[in-house]
């Protein structure tokens, strides 16, 4: 077994563990707490690939941001747990079935692929270099950038508009039941 | 290092295990995970094939795919706040009309 495949091999089984962990935990706080385990492997992964400054995003804003606001909404509202329900009994035996052809469908493609041999060029430092990310964003990519910027900009105001008080949205009503 | 194949399978296994959870599960919190996994499986096989061709322009993309992914989250936690005080529930069965 090389060097390689013995770092590639552990991180893999846990990325692919805690996925499964997501999915079949009750409470989702685990859930949560699986997913945060996911990302950061996925991000030595990116390390390995020789991309530190996406490896570092994804922990700032991933399993930073994303996830403290996850576990704040379930600290909110989420801790309940669901009742069964046979709205659609046939849904889950068909989900499988589906999924399970979907990665056949894929191992037949990769597998296919993999006759041929890929060797990695050489890591050089315009791959690795922040600089070159930062001159990619703001030359070939600024109008992207300057989209995106806006999109956040309308997520920020519209979770706002989403969650405010609903006292202010139904005062009306509130006016027409104190007469 | 592993051949890129390698880290194509765990990237399709990792995208099969999210669209897995978004249709069996009916917790719409894990489902919006689910989503998250997918996002990721996604990412990483840009990362990889960025690092086969030596282009940089797919590390940009998953940069462009991490902002859009905070967003998406900011509205639809928020929205699932908002489903969740006039429904009292996070059971996806549940929201089955569009009027509030």
């Amino acid at each position: 077994m090389s060097l390689g495949l013995m770092i590639f091999l552990p991180i893999a089984i846990i990325a692919v563990c805690s996925a499964i962990g997501l999915l079949a935990s009750r409470n989702t706080i685990y859930a949560a707490l699986f997913l945060i385990i996911n990302f950061v492997t996925i991000s030595i992964l990116y390390f390995i690939l020789g991309a530190p400054f996406i490896a570092l995003a994804q922990i700032t804003i991933y399993a930073g941001s994303i996830m403290v606001l996850f576990l704040f909404v379930i600290m909110l509202i989420g801790t309940e747990k669901l009742p069964r329900s046979n709205a659609l009994p046939w849904q889950k035996p068909a989900a499988i079935t589906l999924s399970s052809l979907l990665l056949i469908e894929c191992a037949v493609l990769i597998y296919k692929q993999a006759a041929k041999p890929t060797g990695w060029p050489e890591l050089t430092q315009y791959m690795t270099s922040p600089t070159e990310i930062g001159l990619g964003l703001f030359n070939q990519y600024l109008l992207p950038f300057e989209i995106t910027s806006i999109i956040l900009l309308v997520a920020v105001v519209g979770a706002i508009y989403l969650t405010r008080p609903e006292r202010i949205r139904k005062k009306p009503e509130n006016q027409r039941e104190e007469r | 290092m592993v051949p890129l194949v390698y880290y194509l399978a765990l990237a399709v296994v990792m995208f099969v295990l999210g669209a897995l959870g978004v249709l069996i599960r009916r917790n719409v919190l894990v489902i919006f995970m689910a989503l998250e996994l997918m996002f990721n499986a996604a990412n990483l096989a840009f990362i990889a094939f960025s690092r086969y061709y030596q282009i940089i322009d797919g590390q940009l993309f998953v940069f462009f795919v991490m902002t859009v992914a905070a967003a998406e989250v900011a509205v639809g936690l928020a929205l699932i706040v908002a489903i969740f005080r006039t429904r009292n529930s996070l059971d996806v069965d549940v929201m089955n009309t569009l009027k509030g």
